[in-house]
């Protein structure tokens, strides 16, 4: 038997029970994790990719719930945990950087304070060697003189270097897995570079494996091994970076590069999706994308794809790979 | 020769930080400025898009601002077709006013909620006097068209669309003035990039229809590439390098354009290696003295500290740096 | 091309029904029943003659012989039966708690109207003007909160009556009191106003409405009023129940409405001389209506705030 991946994820269902109805926002997502790889979850707003990251961690909204699947962290479940001991998991074994500092940060303790408080929760050793590993972490993510500034609040540092600490504070128990829900989304261009930088290589450092949810594909590009598609709650593209960056096989996946205007393309018009992504409440029968797509065919509007395997680490849910590997198959 | 619409010169605006009356006598503090925008000048040619790019606190919008005259400049002249704006009043000013319009960053709040779309479209026309009666209704059904949406939304109410809708709203109202300059303040940052795309095609085509200029404020190098002309780079409130689109990214002058060039994540995979950027944008209220830029500057050198560098040509624009001073451009 | 769909759009009272509000009324039982109570109490002193079996105001339809009529009981004299019972003089209780109503509701009303519409001036003025017009405002509103309401309404009561001719007291008394409760109230308004503008003002939409010359008058009544409306409508609702108490303590204080057109205040006052002398029945109808109204404005308020708040939802 292999060893199971670090994190499995199996048809997982969130709905929200609201007064119109139950909304599926997210709908049999299934995806796993390697052990020391980023992942990255791309997709656009309202596609879901936040609520997949708050369901690991078991910090789903309310109304919100999962309503089906299930989520292994190295084999074992961890969706139907009790709140205490998913506490425990979160912090210790699942780390987190979310996009605005300021909600991970308390304003109240010194940065000084919530490290030392992070690590003696999740690591056995005295204040004086947690209060080391903590400058050290500091210095590892780029703040000028950590032992100083250590002792400062979260309000003195600068949107970048709060970032910085969020993610020393995220990586301070060691965990094997960090989900960054949009880490640089709210900082400057010049920042962002920097802040990614940091991310990916402490983690590559730590072993620790990275979830990285963003709607930028430039940042996926740059950090990511894999990266998922996500649209309408479902996966429509899973596979390494490159492959799906420079040979999109869903036909969404292939609208959204066209549609990204980059510094080196000369064509005067970009690719366009027409109309946008429906709303939980009018997701269309068979494919999501139907209405969208350039290649709908009679079966998209019936049926659901299911992620089909595409070459050896690759998977596609869409019609039209069916076709062709049937088309293999017979001629 | 070039027909200038838009003449900015030694642009400058303040902005008063300091505390109230009171905290400053009790606190012994003295007045305190932000320098939101300084000293900055450029011109912008019909038909044309100007871009202003920059992170945040560069002024870029504080400038888009006192362009459609929602600011007043602390110093420096803006003029509109050869005329100055600010001296402009009743109906030159009315008249001025029809010709220059601006689409907005957030398209939740630039539409009243409590208006409909028919009535938000027909503002601009029944306050210019541009149709009366059941003129504007036609009108109004027009504008829909032309920006993709449909003669019936108008009775909608502004919530009953998504934000790539309501930024086609937004444009249309823009358009309902029937201006010839349009100030395009971060007009896709809030979007998904699908729709930015649907968007940027959609300001192109009305560009290429009704020979629109536009000034394109932004802070996606990808965006201003793809869509502009001319690039203006701002760095804390002063321009720091203008210069033709193509030049901007083959050939930066400003080191801090090429910090942001490198900034930008690649998204072809070529594997180039990038200079890691460095520092991170000073506190506007305290500048660094001489040239802003000098605490992140590769290049820094001791002049660099203590005089401000003066724009000096360049081969299609202009760049502020003591670099190119010292060895001109061939 | 269209890219929006094409859908149907309901009619105005469809939309209405299914909106998030109505949902939220139909789904709250406490709302339903302070709905049912508020909406009970205020017609009945709307049709107060047509329903009222005397006109308590009327002396020719009074027999002093049915004065303190026991209530469902026959008088020991008339032998007249009145639900409620009567007063000392003869007057049908609840004849005068429908009567009594009507004028607490229409003081209540008048004075929440007048406060939100000072309040409101001021705060849209304040907010979009800002500087010291706002300064200005806001200082002399500050002031006005450091006294309680009620010693205020007190006050004011106090001046008018000294300008009005005796002749003119009784007439003028209703009036004075609504001045007397509006104009102590108007501050809540501008605050909450002044807050809302001060948001509002800075939004995309105002600044698209600048941008093309539109009148200041123009952007604040058509662009920002409507956009500031929804927590004025929550205070005036919790305003409403305190103003039917202000002009209650004001009456039982007897500043208030003369005896000859008695409020439910009046009516409690005059009711708590008997309490002791056994006729309990004058004094505890009204108290129990205006406690009933009170009560079942402000949780309709409670609920319109909640309601309205979508972080609460």
């Amino acid at each position: 038997m292999t060893t199971p991946p670090l994190l499995s994820v199996r048809d997982l269902v969130v709905e929200f029970p609201t007064r119109r109805g139950t909304l599926r926002a997210i709908d049999k997502v299934s995806f796993d994790i390697a052990e020391g790889e980023v992942l990255g979850m791309v997709g656009e707003s309202g596609a879901g990719k936040s609520l997949i990251g708050a369901a690991i961690i078991g910090l789903l909204e309310p109304p919100g719930r999962i309503a089906g699947g299930e989520i292994l962290l190295r084999g074992e479940r961890i969706d139907s945990l009790a709140a205490e001991p998913m506490r425990r998991i979160r912090g210790k074994r699942i780390g987190m950087v979310f996009q605005d500092p300021l909600t991970s940060l308390n304003p109240l303790y010194t940065v000084a304070e919530q490290l030392i408080e992070t690590i003696r929760t999740h690591i056995d050793c005295n204040d004086r060697e947690a209060r080391e590993r903590a400058v050290a972490l500091l210095d590892r993510v780029g703040i000028p003189a950590a032992a100083r500034r250590i002792n400062d609040y979260p309000h003195h540092f600068s949107g970048g270097m709060r970032q910085r600490v969020v993610i020393a504070l995220a990586l301070a128990a060691e965990p094997e897995l960090v989900i960054a829900d949009e880490p640089t989304t709210a900082l400057d261009v010049s920042v962002q570079a920097q802040i990614i930088d940091v991310l990916k290589e402490i983690c590559a450092e730590r072993g620790a494996s990275v979830m990285l949810i963003t709607h930028d594909m430039g940042v996926i590009a740059e950090t990511a091994d894999r990266v998922a598609v996500l649209y309408a709650g479902r996966l429509a593209e899973i596979g390494p970076v490159r492959d799906v960056i420079q040979h999109a096989e869903h036909p969404y996946t292939q609208g959204l590069m066209g549609s990204i205007p980059t510094l080196t393309q000369t064509s005067s018009r970009l690719v366009q999706i027409p109309g946008s992504m429906p709303r939980l409440d009018a997701i269309p029968q068979g494919c999501a994308f139907n209405p969208r797509c350039p290649h709908a065919m009679e079966r998209c509007r019936r049926d659901r794809p299911g992620l089909l395997p595409r070459g050896a680490d690759r998977e596609v849910a869409c019609w039209l790979y069916e076709a062709a590997e049937e088309e293999v198959r017979h001629g | 020769m070039a027909d200038t619409v838009l003449q900015v010169a030694g642009l400058t605006r303040y902005f008063d930080v300091s505390k109230p009356w009171l905290n400053r006598v009790l606190e012994r503090e003295e007045r305190q400025f932000l320098t939101a925008v300084d000293d900055a000048s450029f011109e912008i040619e019909r038909g044309e898009t100007f871009a202003l790019v920059g992170e945040s606190g560069s002024g870029k919008s504080t400038i888009a601002k006192m362009i459609v005259g929602l600011l007043a400049p602390s110093r420096g002249t803006i003029a509109f077709d050869g005329e100055p704006m600010h001296i402009q009043q009743g109906a030159a000013m009315r008249n001025l006013r029809r010709r220059f319009q601006m689409i907005f960053q957030d398209p939740f709040a630039s539409l009243n909620p409590r208006w409909r779309v028919g009535e938000i479209i027909a503002e601009p026309i029944r306050t210019f006097g541009i149709a009366s009666g059941a003129e504007v209704e036609r009108e109004v059904a027009r504008l829909l068209e032309v920006v993709g949406l449909s003669a019936t939304d108008a009775g909608k109410f502004p919530h009953e669309f998504s934000g790539g809708q309501r930024q086609r709203i937004a444009i249309a109202r823009a358009l309902s003035s029937k201006p010839e300059f349009i100030v395009c303040d971060e007009p896709t940052s809030a979007l998904d990039v699908s729709v930015q795309a649907q968007i940027l095609n959609l300001m192109r085509d009305l560009q290429d229809e009704f020979g629109l200029t536009y000034l394109l404020i932004s802070h996606d190098l990808s965006v201003v590439r793809h869509m502009a002309n001319r690039i203006g780079v701002l760095y804390l409130g002063r321009l720091v390098e203008i210069a033709d689109s193509k030049r901007l990214f083959t050939d930066p002058q400003h080191p801090y354009t090429r910090m942001l060039l490198d900034a930008v994540p690649d998204l072809a995979l070529s594997g180039r290696r990038r200079t890691p950027v460095t520092g991170e944008i000073p506190n506007p209220i305290n500048p660094p003295s001489g040239c802003a830029f000098h605490p992140r500057c590769p290049h820094v050198m001791e002049r660099c500290k203590r005089e401000i560098p003066l724009s000096r040509p360049t081969a299609t624009g202009t760049a502020a740096c003591h670099l190119l001073e010292d060895a001109p451009v061939a | 091309m269209s890219l929006s769909d094409q859908s149907k759009t309901p009619g105005r009272l469809a939309r209405a029904w299914d909106s998030d509000i109505a949902w939220s009324f139909r789904h709250s039982p406490v709302a339903l029943v302070a709905g049912a109570v508020s909406l009970l109490i205020i017609l009945a002193a709307a049709f107060a003659p047509l329903i009222a079996p005397h006109d308590p105001f009327d002396p020719s339809t009074l027999n002093l012989m049915d004065g303190f009529s026991a209530p469902m009981e026959p008088n020991a004299f008339t032998g007249n039966v009145y639900w409620l019972g009567t007063d000392n003089q003869g007057r049908d209780v609840f004849s005068t708690i429908l009567y009594g109503a009507r004028i607490s509701l229409f003081v209540g009303f008048a004075a929440v109207l007048l406060a939100m519409v000072l309040g409101i001036a001021a705060g849209l003025v304040a907010g979009y003007r800002g500087g010291w017009v706002d300064g200005l405002l806001m200082r002399v509103a500050d002031v006005q909160l450091t006294f309680p309401s009620i010693l205020l309404a007190l006050l004011i009561f106090g001046i008018a009556r000294g300008f009005i001719p005796p002749a003119y007291r009784e007439e003028m008394a209703i009036w004075v009191l609504i001045v007397a409760i509006g104009l102590s109230d108007w501050v809540q308004y501008a605050r909450v106003v002044r807050g809302a503008t001060m948001v509002e003002k800075n939004k995309e939409y105002v600044q698209a409405a600048k941008l093309i010359g539109a009148h200041p008058a123009k952007i604040v009544l058509r662009h920002i009023l409507p956009n500031v409306l929804g927590p004025v409508l929550v205070i005036a609702t919790i305003g409403l129940a305190l103003a039917i108490i202000a002009e209650a303590t004001l009456s039982f204080l007897g500043v208030g409405v003369p005896p000859t057109q008695p409020s439910l205040g009046t009516l409690i006052r005059i009711g708590q001389g008997f309490l002791f002398s056994g006729e309990w029945w004058i004094l505890l109808f009204p108290s129990i209506t205006l406690l009933a109204l009170a009560l079942s404005v402000n949780l309709l308020g409670d609920w319109l705030r909640d309601a309205l708040n979508p972080r609460l939802r």
